[in-house]
């Protein structure tokens, strides 16, 4: 794992909250993020996320607290902090009355880039997007994930520095979503900065450095996807079902054999470092489940530990 | 070597309003070309012919029973000429609105574009001045257009006519600015509606088709505050060359019109997209 420890802090947020009227929808968060590294919001529906990202992208005012972006304050250089970043929402906004590419040129003229640049920028991120091919196409006539494709392409058009993805990958398909995540990998490497929004557990994991775990305009926990595994959960889960009348009869049997175990409706998770061993356990103690699986734990683990529920209800 | 966004936005980090301005609205006009180019021509179209017909058929029909008319300066002229810079002013005025209003309701509700165009370093000031020009430069087509259909027909005679083509600029930005106001306070449908309801009475009794005189005092009064009266005055007086302090005031009025139409599309747009 990379260390950014060391680089420039871009992104700094002390007591950062917004209210809606008497509805505190972001309860005054504390975090950094620093140069090159991919930053993920990783919390369930409701949780902030996407509020947080708006104040970030100068889109938003918060209703207390401190942010600075660059060392800027987006309430007084809104437009200079936005020239700095790259804005994927969580809905996309595209233009539908024009075509693949008119959209990226536009995108740049609202920027104030010169044609000749922009021109020349198409090719490139037309590539990227793996969108040659629908340059000429208007933008209602594509799928969901060339949609999203093209709105990270167009977020692309002015270089940022910052690139900021509120669920890249939300109602995509497998395919669709690892291609993006290699496209996403590929701007890391160039040195942008990302942030993510995700209630995906596996694209937290694939794509972030550095996670903060979200929960009702909270900060649960923050720390590396194998940090915060280790910290809050153990290497092992073993999943049992004893079908769901019995399930809550036995759970307090099974809290005698590991550190912590959790009922959830349909299955209990025991918590252990050797999940095999416990599993062996059961049997010879003559509880033998109707099915089980051994797996590593993920950040699921984490988060049903932190809030007590599961991230995708 | 080419500058880059973040250079382009810190240049202009002392300018006056660069927290709302960007200083490029005309990148709106750029988009609006292209999405014009994309866009279904014969709604376009169909606009512009709406007072070439009432010219027609009024001024041609109705014209042969009604006969000369007496003007105040002691010109006397045909009622087709009468009419005609009231139909000017209704060309301008309706291509205005009709990108000021409808238009941007739809932008509004349900594309999200202008949501787009704020993540980027554009202020909400350059979307509301691009947005009007648009709107004004499809209100001043259309008054070219007339133009076009009446000069060769004879109804326009004075040399002062030449700045009816200007004027017909103002008033198309004036409605374009107030139009777009208004729209971005509106929520729904319905109230889109209220525009409609209050142009067609605008324009039947605004003083197109008969003067003024007709009605009783204070009904005169009404009548001159409102925008589309302030417009065909402008445009008669000068096609019909009645120069006088009234065009400083028609033109001061609309000036007014497009500072207010500004004011007010520039904080709801920052209070619907930047809050
Ligand atoms: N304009 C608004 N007015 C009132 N409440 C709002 C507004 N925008 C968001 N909220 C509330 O703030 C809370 C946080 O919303 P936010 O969009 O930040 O959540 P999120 O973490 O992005 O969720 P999701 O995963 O569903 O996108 C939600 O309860 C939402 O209802
Ligand atoms: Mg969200």
């Amino acid at each position: 794992m990379e260390d950014f420890s060391q680089n420039p802090v871009l992104i700094q947020a002390k007591g950062l909250s917004k209210r809606y009227g008497e509805f505190v929808a972001v309860a005054g968060i504390d975090f950094e993020v620093k140069k090159g590294e991919s930053f993920g919001f990783l919390g369930p529906n409701g949780a902030g996320k996407s509020t947080t990202m708006r104040i970030i992208a100068a889109t938003l005012n918060r209703s207390s607290g401190e942010i600075t972006i660059l060392g800027k304050d987006p309430e007084k250089y809104g437009p200079e902090i936005k020239a700095h970043l790259g804005v994927v929402p969580q809905t996309d906004n595209l233009d539908n009355n024009l075509t693949v590419e008119e959209n990226l040129f536009v995108y740049g003229r609202y920027f104030g880039l010169s044609k000749k640049f922009i021109n020349g920028k198409i090719e490139e991120l037309l590539d990227f997007a793996q969108l040659v091919e629908k340059r000429s196409v208007k933008v209602e006539t594509l799928s969901g994930g060339m949609k999203r494709r093209l709105t990270i392409a167009r977020a692309l058009v002015s270089e940022p520095e910052i690139l900021m993805l509120d669920e890249p990958t939300t109602g995509l398909d497998p395919q669709a979503r690892h291609i993006l995540w290699d496209r996403l990998f590929r701007l890391k490497e160039q040195g942008v900065t990302l942030l993510i929004t995700t209630h995906y557990m596996d694209e937290a994991e694939q794509l972030c450095d550095r996670l903060m775990v979200m929960d009702k305009g909270l900060i649960m926990a923050e720390d590396s996807p194998a940090g915060l595994i280790k910290k809050y959960s153990t290497r092992e889960v073993l999943e049992v079902r004893f079908g769901s009348d019995r399930n809550a009869t036995i759970a307090p049997e099974l809290q005698k054999l590991v550190e912590r175990i959790e009922v959830l409706p349909d299955r209990i998770l025991m918590y252990a470092d050797d999940g095999e061993a416990i599993l062996h356990l059961l049997k010879e103690k003559g509880m033998h489940p109707i099915t089980s699986l051994v797996r590593r734990s993920s950040l699921e683990d984490v988060f049903l530990r932190l809030t007590g529920r599961t991230l995708i209800d | 070597m080419h500058d880059s966004a973040v250079e382009i936005a810190e240049a202009r980090r002392e300018k006056l309003g660069a927290r709302i301005y960007a200083g490029r609205p005309q990148v709106l006009l750029e988009r609006s070309l292209l999405a014009f180019k994309n866009s279904v021509w014969i709604a376009v179209v169909s606009g512009f012919f709406e007072p070439v017909l009432y010219l027609l058929s009024f001024g041609y029909g109705l014209g042969h029973l009604i006969g000369k008319i007496p003007l105040q300066n002691g010109m006397i002229v045909s009622y087709a000429m009468y009419i005609a810079p009231g139909l000017l002013a209704t060309s301008a005025m309706n291509g205005a609105i009709y990108d000021s209003t409808w238009n941007v309701f739809f932008k509004l509700k349900s594309d999200r574009i202008y949501q787009g165009m704020l993540q980027t370093s554009l202020g909400p000031l350059d979307v509301a001045l691009g947005e009007i020009s648009t709107a004004l430069l499809r209100g001043f087509a259309y008054a070219i257009g007339f133009m076009c259909v009446v000069v060769p027909m004879g109804l326009i005679r004075s040399w002062w006519s030449l700045l009816a083509v200007p004027a017909a600029v103002l008033i198309a930005f004036g409605f374009a600015s107030i139009g777009m106001g208004i729209t971005s306070c509106f929520h729904s449908y319905q109230q889109m509606d209220f525009i409609n309801i209050a142009m067609l009475p605008m324009f039947l009794f605004s003083g197109t088709f008969y003067p003024l005189t007709v009605y009783p005092g204070y009904l005169q009064g009404i009548i001159k505050s409102l925008p589309l009266w302030q417009a065909i005055s402008l445009v008669r007086d000068l096609t019909l060359g009645m120069i006088g302090p009234g065009v400083i005031l028609h033109v001061a009025y609309f000036v007014v019109m497009i500072c207010f139409g500004l004011v007010i599309t520039t904080k709801r747009l920052t209070k619907l997209f930047l809050r």
